[in-house]
């Protein structure tokens, strides 16, 4: 139900502190009087930063078929205490989300959930198998209304396919999201490949498998005029690659993940599976290239890429393990740690990397991404001043694969609300 | 200070010279006609093998065993690791039987690691993945040692002995698959930790792409190394390399990188022939080198019991050291 | 790797009786006595008119060294065991075989210390085997590093007799084992510290007492 909320003392977008009144699911005004409305409920808000509800492009639920990592309940609860209120859900399920059927069924149960808007990503190709187009037509026109696609998990390699895939899409709007990894470069490819994979004796995953196919899809979208999503960048080269593409004109967009904002390979050392991802962690110079991207807008915007794994799948040796970091809870607080407590990105920046535009990213439906009057109150009230040590027993995630687990990190989101009714009260679930 | 041996760069080099004096002195007991201390005693070794190897795991048994140490062998054939029990099931059932040590070869590089998360004993690293084989470095510095005249020796020194120099300004040439090789890095470490110069001969693709940071100097041409080593070290290379496009053909890798006769006569007076085994004779050395004189590959051999029993000695045989 | 540093006087000390000294954690230093503290009980002549008695006594009870090998024990068991072939040559004008016997490996308190490095074994070529061994070691206190070399050669072979011979014996027997030949006897307290110096390890030849820093974490006494 959303009822009447006078949330008093915020601070928009880290601005000055005002009220904000939200009625009958919108914003009612920023700013004001400070006179609460008769029967509004109000939240002291004094020092919380207010952000519009975070929206992620890349997230795994991992419902239908590991229920056993994830489902889509508690993987919507763990974004709703993260701060978002909308979240992408990667297709490569069990069964793969490669039909109408399967997306409308995990869209349904997002709603079913309610505890933030879920949009499923189909898939490209049928089973990710990378050899035929999925119907990516139906997926579009079913109630689960899919506008971006993609084979994440896997990499459309396939040149002709992916030259298909994108001209596809044009004829109502989509967007192929591409998971950059060429495949005969990184078989059996287990950690960034550089001094450290040398010394640690891993199987190196060269930066070029990802930078390849980044440069190929940027060219192919710009010949076919359609638009192209890198997801998760993880190097330097792809950074300038895309900073290149996006100088023409193409229409090319990108994400960073959390963890590449902060982590480097080094986390290696000691082998500890919980550090093992797709695209794998890389060296302190990708990293500070993917921040300058992030600050300068190449990137335009953070994902999380949450990729939930029971202990099993991490309590391995380092070969054996599942590649994926759990984020969705912590990725606010990595991305203050990483851009806003070192000055390269404000909160309204913030704002704009993880809500406005990757809405945009994901063609949204209806206005958002923003604390104006008139729009949907989705909102996220965030205090930057806190700060604790992360313990994944807390995740409201079925997952504890953090690699932050231990690490103290600034930052907690105190209240989450999506078109006026509130996900998350004070830190818990409403 | 570390209580595990897991790489070559746990050992300071007064910790190598100690392993290497301490295996000089022991290396004697199997002169005497009982070959048998009792310092081990009542201490349970465990022998966890993932990978065969009968070679390692007969020198850790008989080192272990010379120290009256009890040792259970458990090979992954057809035990329930084979079924699919995870390393870590494994390690608790081992802490259940009360191993003091456990010593770990496996496919996976870290898994000896890992497993010292998931025990209280001492683990001792006998091969893991393409990361590192330490003992095997051990025992090629002692054998280099002795070869060079640069033992522990009877001298006024503490306890009648004089200690054994190190390796400082011996020349070493490492050739082969580097890039897949525990041995060579764990080589390249302790032989740097020893004071000698390597050098690394291979072709550019079985070289990691960051080698240039090893403390080694890095060769494509073996002739030209050859009669500039003391110690030239052939690494074994794998068949199956060559249908990954490491190398076009068998042929080719044995006529670029090969120790034939040929080469062997290029080598310096001193110089010796060194080989981790298993050797793939024709491949990568030629049968008449492994079999010369200038070959230390037997003796190597014998030799790393010697040095095993040192490592288990030092690591168990005290109190235990704060990890 | 334990933190043994074989090269310092600490560690030497540890495989002397008196490990019960300031220097049981391996990487301390040597006991911190200051010069005032302590005591010179034996000067060179005086260690020097000993060890000739003593070779005169393993010559009368021996009939003449007949059969014997003297096997000093590390550190400063070596030393005396060659000094004391050197008289007994001098004065049969036969050389008597010598040699060390390493007992680290065979010690009762291994597990109270990281692990020690070990002192050389050198047993003469024609083997102990029907031989009267002649042990010698500097100082006999416990008796355990002694029965720490029994076992040692009881390893190495079947001795017709084993003797002990001492420089200092200073008292505190924990186990059933007397010294045949006795350079000095030197009653001590607990609380001191006994130390043979010798010229060809510490440079000079003395014994000297002291009393041990308080630091020492008390080790019982691992002596011989």
């Amino acid at each position: 139900m959303t009822g009447t909320w006078l949330i008093r003392g915020a601070r928009p977008l880290g601005g000055e502190p005002a009220d904000i009144v939200v009625r009958d699911g919108l914003i009612d005004s920023v700013g004001g009087d400070g006179g609460a409305p008769a029967g509004a409920q109000v939240l002291d808000a004094s020092g919380l930063v207010a952000l519009p509800g975070l929206v992620d492009l890349h997230t795994h639920l991992r419902e239908p078929g590991r229920e056993d990592a994830e489902t889509v309940e508690t993987g919507t609860r763990a974004a709703a205490l993260g701060g978002f209120t909308a979240v992408h859900a990667m297709a490569n399920t069990e069964p793969v989300a490669d039909t109408a059927g399967v997306v409308e069924q995990i869209w349904r149960l997002g709603r079913q959930a309610g505890h933030c808007d879920v949009h499923p990503v189909g898939a490209v190709t049928v089973g990710l198998a990378g050899a035929h187009l999925a119907e990516l037509g139906a997926m579009a026109d079913s109630a689960a209304r899919v506008r971006v696609f993609s084979d994440d998990g896997r990499c459309v390699s396939d040149a002709v396919l992916m030259r298909r895939a994108l001209e596809y899409v044009k004829a109502f709007g989509g967007v192929i999201a591409q998971h950059a990894q060429e495949p005969r470069l990184t078989e059996g490819a287990q950690l960034n490949e550089g001094e450290v994979s040398g010394r640690l004796g891993l199987t190196g995953w060269p930066a070029v498998a990802e930078e390849a196919i980044v440069a190929r899809d940027c060219l192919l979208a710009a010949h076919v005029g359609s638009a192209l999503h890198v997801c998760h960048v993880s190097t330097a080269g792809s950074v300038e690659i895309i900073r290149w593409a996006k100088s023409k004109g193409w229409r090319v967009t990108a994400e960073v993940t959390p963890h590449h904002l902060l982590l480097t390979d080094d986390c290696a050392d000691g082998y500890d599976p919980v550090f093992k991802v797709n695209p794998p962690l890389r060296t302190a110079a990708d990293v500070a290239a993917l921040r300058a991207g992030l600050a300068d807008g190449t990137i335009d915007c953070v994902a999380t890429d949450h990729a939930p794994h029971p202990v099993e799948d991490k309590e391995t040796e380092w070969d054996t393990a599942a590649f994926g970091m759990t984020g969705l809870e912590t990725a606010l607080r990595v991305v203050q740690a990483a851009m806003v407590d070192t000055g390269l990105l404000d909160w309204a920046g913030v704002a704009d990397r993880m809500s406005r535009r990757p809405a945009a990213i994901g063609r949204l439906p209806g206005p958002g991404g923003a604390l104006e009057p008139g729009l949907p109150a989705s909102l996220t009230l965030y205090d930057a001043s806190a700060s604790d040590t992360v313990d994944p027993r807390a995740h409201a995630s079925m997952s504890r694969n953090s690699p932050f687990a231990g690490r103290v990190l600034p930052g907690r989101v105190v209240a989450t609300f999506r078109r006026g009714a509130p996900t998350v009260l004070d830190g818990k679930l409403a | 200070m570390n209580r595990h041996l897991i790489s070559a760069a746990d050992l300071t080099r007064d910790d190598a010279l100690l392993i290497l004096d301490t295996a000089d002195e022991l290396a004697r007991v199997s002169d005497r006609p009982i070959k048998k201390l009792p310092t081990l005693r009542g201490r349970t070794v465990v022998n966890l093998f993932f990978e065969d190897s009968t070679r390692t795991r007969i020198s850790f048994e008989a080192a272990a065993k010379r120290l009256s140490a009890d040792v259970i062998n458990f090979s992954a054939k057809g035990s329930s690791v084979a079924k699919g029990e995870s390393l870590k099931d494994t390690a608790l059932t081992l802490e259940a039987m009360g191993a003091d040590a456990v010593v770990i070869r496996h496919s996976a590089s870290g898994a000896p690691a890992r497993l010292a998360g998931w025990v209280r004993g001492t683990v001792v690293n006998a091969g893991d993945g393409s990361h590192e084989h330490p003992t095997q470095a051990l025992l090629d510095a002692f054998t280099i040692r002795r070869k060079f005249g640069r033992s522990a020796g009877p001298g006024p020194g503490r306890g009648g002995s004089a200690p054994g120099g190190a390796l400082d300004g011996l020349r070493v040439t490492i050739v082969g698959d580097v890039l897949h090789s525990r041995v060579a890095r764990s080589n390249v470490l302790l032989l740097h930790t020893l004071g000698a110069e390597v050098t690394l001969v291979a072709p550019p693709t079985l070289l990691p792409v960051a080698v240039g940071a090893w403390p080694a100097t890095v060769s494509y041409d073996l002739d030209s190394a050859l009669p500039k080593t003391d110690v030239v070290m052939m690494l074994r290379v794998q068949q199956e390399r060559m249908n990954a496009a490491y190398f076009p053909s068998v042929r080719e890798y044995s006529r670029r990188y090969g120790l034939d006769g040929a080469r062997m006569a290029q080598l310096p007076e001193q110089a010796i022939v060194m080989h981790p085994g298993p050797v793939n004779r024709g491949v990568e050395i030629a049968a008449e080198v492994a079999d010369s004189a200038r070959s230390t590959i037997v003796e190597q051999v014998a030799n790393g019991v010697s040095v095993r029993m040192a490592v288990l000695y030092l690591l168990l045989g005290g109190a235990e050291a704060q990890s | 790797m334990p933190a043994v540093d074989p090269a310092s006087p600490s560690a030497a000390n540890s495989g002397t009786a008196n490990s019960g000294t300031a220097n049981s954690g391996a990487a301390a230093g040597p006991a911190r006595d200051t010069p005032a503290a302590r005591k010179a009980v034996l000067a060179a002549a005086e260690i020097r008119r000993a060890l000739t008695r003593i070779a005169h006594e393993i010559l009368e009870r021996t009939d003449g060294a007949a059969g014997v090998v003297l096997l000093g024990i590390p550190t400063r068991g070596v030393p005396l065991a060659r000094r004391l072939a050197d008289r007994i040559e001098q004065v049969e004008g036969q050389p008597v075989p010598y040699g060390s016997l390493d007992v680290t490996m065979y010690r009762d308190d291994l597990r109270l210390r990281p692990a020690r490095a070990l002192g050389r074994t050198d047993v003469p070529a024609a083997g102990i085997d029907g031989a009267v061994v002649v042990l010698v070691d500097d100082v006999l206190y416990s008796g355990r590093t002694v029965r720490a070399a029994l076992d040692a050669l009881h390893d190495l072979g079947r001795p017709r007799a084993v003797q002990l011979a001492v420089l200092i014996d200073r008292g505190h027997r924990e186990l059933p084992v007397r010294a045949d030949y006795v350079g000095k006897n030197l009653p001590t307290s607990k609380q001191e510290v006994v130390r043979v110096l010798l010229t060809e390890v510490d440079g000079e030849d003395a014994v000297v007492l002291s009393r041990a820093a308080p630091a020492a974490t008390a080790s019982t006494g691992s002596g011989a």
